[in-house]
């Protein structure tokens, strides 16, 4: 197992998460550690964790740090090899071939200028400057998984008409699931694994703290307070970390232009529970609920 | 190298203990793990158990069973009632289940329709039980897929025959061949399969039978994809989440966290109407196959269970209801609400033993509605 011991000047978990602040992200001991593991290991990370806990942030995060162009590729149902990896361009090999054919030369079609480059195939020729995202990958189909496996175990692809393509470099690779399925556990086993978690309070008030602008102390902690009591409600979709950011900047602007405190929250409730129902099942509680975080 | 062994035999040994207890723990990532540990320093034990979290990768239900087992390892503590978790393979124990008490082993009350078994065939049924069950299912889970009940889908998929061409594919093709057009493609209608909505009733007259029901659903959840799991009694609770786990045992725990109402009283015709009255499970019943496990012994009144059910066969693609009384071949819908409820079924039928009702919805798709 090639193991590198520092990667672009971080050597330990605590450096990596220094530096992931500098960037914006305030990843805990666990997360930064992962992450760590991963690039020093040559794996790929997996995270998972409830929507809007920030993995992709954390991906982005990570492509900032290291200086390198961050190549994403959502998942979708019926997700196939030609969008992931490479694609031939048909109508300009067609074209090359009337040209030169008019002048009874011979033409190479299977020239880069004729490859289109998807993300997979872009990530293994540059591995230095670039880092993969695979986006919620639970959403593709078993097919595609299993497509990744060969892919995230050797990082070699094959194109029949020019031979196997080999990264000179492990690429970073970061992949992404809401864990509505069950991933393989032949494709959790090639990656290092964390799960993110809700923050803590405490942390979850810096990110608000750092993300959000303008927005006081006291208000960044009421909306902890709220989207913390939110959360353990039976909600169909609970509020994650991006919603408990934008609500506090839209009660803080609701502040601003005259409302007052419990009502700014209870009018912009609209930004963290995004679900008719969830909505109505708040509704008699809310008032209790906001007080009690105002407090 | 010989002051090196011991640690490693130390963390080889916790990788056994983990696989012992139910994790899958690979080679690699038994590498992987080392790797990381010398990578880490490693500091504090901390480093290390950071390290097999990231390496090893509990799922998150069980991270609380996975750090007992390093604390007992690494730093003796003792470990709150495991003596190793039984894998999948094994057949499930039961009574384990805590918060459903002390229930019989599943699959125990099999072929009893009535009072008429006797104290022989009850004892026969309760040594074969276990290993049956688990065997059923799992040759229920294997056939299911070819015999899932589908529909027409909207999305169009390239095929030799069917009712259109398909243009987009030619062209392709044809740009393929230097702008020949070479075969004729047709599309078809892509395949999906129907949405199962399984009810399981959880009242009190159930009481015997909803910890097998339980195993069926996540055996289905397991095999099929669009299934949803709820459980009716004098409420209503979606359990489609908690089963997808892979493992029965965990799944079957989770569920029963968070069902509320076992044993209680039953009123269907309630718990249906609420079902309904929430446009976002009634669309989960609009074209699915419906299976209600239930021996339909409703409290209420039997006229809003029928009503209930009518609206049920109007929305869904096929309503089926699986009593254990059925298991009597003398058996008639006699009950007020079964009785209302009967014209809208597409069948009642035996669901009596594990056996008969894994039959019954294999037999689902077949059989069109009458």
């Amino acid at each position: 197992m090639a193991v590198r011991h520092t990667i672009v000047g971080i050597g330990s978990p605590h450096e990596l998460e220094d530096a992931l602040r500098a960037a914006y992200y305030l990843a805990d001991e666990e997360l930064s550690t992962a992450a760590y593991l991963a690039l020093a290991l040559g794996k790929p990370l997996l995270l998972e964790g409830a929507p809007g806990v920030g993995k992709t942030e954390a991906a982005k995060a990570i492509a900032g740090v290291l200086g390198r162009t961050l190549l994403r590729l959502q998942c979708y149902e019926g997700i196939d090899a030609t969008s992931a990896l490479y694609e031939w361009n048909f109508p300009r090999q067609m074209l090359a071939l009337r040209q030169e054919g008019a002048y009874g030369g011979h033409v190479d079609i299977y020239r880069d200028e004729f490859l289109i480059e998807r993300p997979m195939l872009a990530c293994l020729r540059r591995p230095q400057e670039t880092v993969l995202l695979i986006d919620e990958i639970d959403r593709s189909d078993h097919e595609f998984e299993a497509f990744l496996l060969e892919f995230l175990s050797d990082f070699q692809i094959s194109i029949p008409e020019r031979g196997p393509i080999r990264a000179y470099e492990r690429p970073v690779v970061i992949l992404t699931s809401n864990r509505t399925r069950e991933l393989h556990e032949a494709l959790r086993r090639r990656c290092v694994y964390h799960w993110i978690d809700y923050p803590t309070p405490e942390r979850e008030m810096r990110i608000i703290m750092m993300r959000a602008s303008g927005v006081s102390e006291r208000a960044a902690r009421a909306v902890v307070t709220a989207v913390g009591r939110l959360r353990r409600e039976p909600l169909a979709k609970l509020p994650g970390i991006a919603e408990a950011v934008e609500w506090a900047e839209a009660a803080t602007l609701l502040n601003e232009q005259g409302a007052r405190w419990p009502e700014a929250f209870r009018r912009s409730l609209g930004v963290v529970l995004k679900d008719e129902d969830d909505l109505v099942h708040i509704a008699p509680r809310i008032d209790a609920i906001l007080a009690e975080a105002q407090a | 190298m010989t002051d090196t062994a011991r640690p490693i035999t130390l963390f080889l040994a916790f990788t056994a203990l983990l696989r012992r207890a139910g994790f899958a723990v690979a080679p690699e990532q038994t590498v992987a793990w080392l790797a990381s540990i010398e990578l880490l320093g490693p500091r504090s034990i901390d480093d290390i158990r950071r390290a097999a979290h990231a390496t090893i990768g509990p799922p998150p239900e069980r991270f609380a069973e996975f750090d007992a087992l390093f604390d007992a390892h690494f730093l003796g503590a003792i470990v709150p009632g495991s003596e190793g978790e039984p894998s999948e393979e094994q057949p499930p124990r039961a009574a384990e289940d805590s918060s459903i008490g002390p229930e019989p082993l599943f699959g125990e009350e099999t072929r009893e329709s009535g009072a008429k078994a006797t104290t022989a065939e009850r004892l026969s049924a309760r040594r074969f039980a276990p290993g049956d069950e688990g065997e059923t299912l799992r040759r229920f889970a294997r056939a299911l897929p070819a015999r899932l009940p589908r529909r027409r889908g909207y999305r169009w998929r390239s095929a030799r025959t069917g009712p259109g061409t398909d243009a987009r594919r030619m062209f392709r093709d044809a740009l393929r061949h230097a702008g020949e057009f070479i075969s004729l493609r047709h599309r078809q209608r892509r395949l999906r399969q129907r949405r199962i909505v399984v009810l399981i009733d959880v009242s009190g007259s159930m009481k015997e039978r909803t910890q097998a029901h339980l195993a069926f659903a996540h055996a289905l959840v397991r095999a099929a994809d669009a299934v949803e799991v709820f459980t009716i009694g004098t409420r209503l609770t979606r359990i489609s989440r908690p089963l997808r786990l892979r493992s029965r045992e965990q799944a079957l725990a989770n569920a029963s966290l968070v069902v509320a109402d076992w044993d209680g009283g039953t009123r269907i015709g309630d718990a249906l109407n609420a079902f309904l009255a929430v446009p976002r499970f009634a669309a989960l019943a609009r074209g699915a196959a419906i299976v209600v496990l239930s021996d339909g012994l409703e409290r209420g009144d039997p006229s809003v269970m029928a009503d209930a059910v009518a609206r049920f066969a109007r929305l869904a693609w096929k309503i089926i209801w699986l009593t254990p009384l059925a298991a009597d071949p003398a058996f008639e819908a006699r009950t007020a609400g079964l009785v209302a409820a009967r014209p809208y079924l597409d069948k009642l039928a035996d669901g009596g033993s594990i056996d008969s009702i894994c039959a019954n919805v294999l037999d689902m798709a077949r059989e069109r509605a009458a």
